[in-house]
């Protein structure tokens, strides 16, 4: 059992929860606060489904699915040009340099002044906030792309669209992946800031909701989810990264 | 001739300081031959190869590279220090990559090519394996099938057997020659190596450094096929070894000499 990957994987988890238990359960935390981790998982289970909880979950993955699909396709798409591209490259920095720390949630309300109060302005934030994280991280993979590589590639005349998608693509991959993840855990952070405000569905949504009508086990149980979808994102990420990695095998 | 060089140089300039890293070089190479460039570290001929295969240009000078059968310009192939093996490919792609962007290859049957040239380096049982999974010696195996595989006019090899331990470059000399001797191709090997250079050229191009010059081209008269051990039996061969060595000993007397100095 202690030899097991997963058996570590979940023991700090299930560690901090038993914990809490224990503090909820001796009286030492305020009940009505920090209601007892058994208690949230009862509500989120018996309770949840019937207030609609798989709408706000399903609203959520939906705007996250569009945002993170095509913010991580656009930076990619930048991150090789520019990485690649000297001209393009002085051009678009200073760009980047400016905008990307610049908080997404700041600018949501231009967003929705652009793009209207649905849906769209929430997938677009998703892909801003996705798109700044993966192009910085694809371009710093594009360059760490060795020099032998394009030495290799000049000298056997390699044509330039399979000198993208053969040689430096895979050679950026193990950091476009960084960005990846990166990006899919921002994508939640994100989602959820945008549906605190101007909007009928979603986690976000439903964690103020919750707040605003004193329901605190519904409050955690959408927390709880938000740090379930994180975890799975993360451990799927890093499946597809090893099948499409087999040569970083270790 | 295959290659010519005439009153080829290269300097480079970096923030007003100028580097020559070779001058005023003449020299022709043969068809079919194996010529050695041989020369202390830092005589420029690594720059040289590299302006040869078209990764840098001269600054002045004129090199001229033929095609075997036609008037139009050589094609050529590299075989570099550290094997250059693109990581996310196994061996059977590292080979077949280069052939499909390869004009020349076009309508031939290229898994036929990659399975002779991996049988060719004895790498039958390693075909799938990723660059990692494989030995150094391995690798540069791969990377001197991938080289011929492609069928250039001219190979072009640096110091490729440098970083490999001895035994194993012993065993890939051979497997050099046998190959060579079988594809019948011009190949330039630029080496530091005086054994290596004796044992395996027709000629060898002596550099002498700061700057980088040709100092002399010895022609190596040993007989063909050549085997390792037999042949460093032969007075013939140490001599040859020996001549080198002289040539290379002058080029390491100015340094003593300004060491003196400056003590």
């Amino acid at each position: 059992m202690f030899k097991n990957r997963y058996f570590w994987l979940f023991a700090s988890p299930l560690g901090i929860l038993l914990l809490w238990e224990a503090c909820t359960r001796s009286g030492f935390l305020d009940a009505r606060f920090f209601p007892a981790p058994s208690a949230v998982f009862h509500y989120l289970i018996f309770t949840s489904p019937g207030e609609g909880l798989w709408t706000d979950v399903s609203a959520s993955l939906y705007r996250i699915f569009w945002g993170y699909l095509a913010g991580c396709a656009g930076g990619i798409a930048l991150g090789v040009t520019m990485g690649l591209n000297h001209i393009v490259r002085i051009m678009v920095y200073p760009l980047v340099a400016l905008l990307y720390p610049i908080p997404k949630i700041a600018v949501l309300p231009l967003i929705m002044l652009v793009f209207g109060i649905g849906e769209m302005s929430k997938i677009v934030v998703v892909a801003i906030g996705s798109f700044f994280l993966v192009l910085i991280n694809t371009l710093h993979g594009v360059d760490s792309v060795a020099k032998i590589y394009h030495d290799v590639a000049q000298v056997y005349r390699i044509k330039k669209t399979s000198f993208v998608l053969r040689v430096i693509l895979p050679g950026a991959l193990p950091a476009i992946f960084t960005g990846l993840k990166l990006a899919i855990g921002y994508s939640l952070v994100i989602v959820v800031a945008a549906e605190f405000s101007g909007a009928d569905a979603g986690i976000g949504y439903l964690i103020w909701q919750s707040w605003e009508t004193f329901s605190i086990k519904a409050m955690y149980a959408g927390i709880f989810v938000i740090g379930v979808l994180g975890l799975f994102f993360s451990l799927a990420l890093n499946l597809l990264e090893r099948r499409l990695t087999p040569w970083r095998d270790k | 001739m295959q290659i010519s060089v005439a009153q080829l140089s290269k300097t480079f300039s970096r923030k007003k300081q100028q580097t020559v890293a070779y001058k005023n070089l003449n020299f022709q190479i043969r068809q079919g031959e194996f010529f050695c460039i041989l020369g202390p570290s830092g005589c420029g001929k690594t720059s040289l190869l590299r302006t040869i295969a078209g990764l840098e240009t001269a600054t002045s000078g004129e090199l001229s590279i033929r095609s075997t059968d036609s008037l139009k310009q050589g094609t050529v192939g590299m075989v570099f220090q550290e094997h250059g093996l693109f990581p996310w490919m196994t061996t059977r792609n590292n080979i077949r990559f280069l052939l499909e962007n390869n004009v020349q290859m076009i309508n031939r049957d290229l898994d036929a090519i990659v399975n002779e040239f991996i049988d060719l380096v004895g790498l039958k049982a390693f075909a799938d394996y990723f660059p990692h999974q494989l030995s150094g010696g391995m690798r540069q195996r791969i990377s001197i099938a991938r080289s011929f595989a492609n069928e250039p006019d001219i190979l072009l090899m640096d110091e490729p057997f440098v970083f490999l331990d001895y035994q194993t470059r012993c065993a890939l000399h051979g497997l050099l020659l046998d190959i060579w001797q079988r594809k019948k191709k011009t190949l330039v090997f630029v080496t530091h190596d005086i054994e290596e250079a004796v044992f395996l050229a027709d000629r060898v191009l002596v550099m002498s450094a700061h700057p980088g010059t040709v100092k002399n081209i010895i022609e190596i008269k040993l007989p063909r096929p050549r085997e390792f051990l037999a042949l460093r039996k032969l007075p013939a061969y140490q001599n040859q070894v020996s001549e080198l060595m002289a040539l290379l000993r002058e080029e390491c007397e100015p340094f003593r000499h300004k060491d003196k100095q400056s003590f």
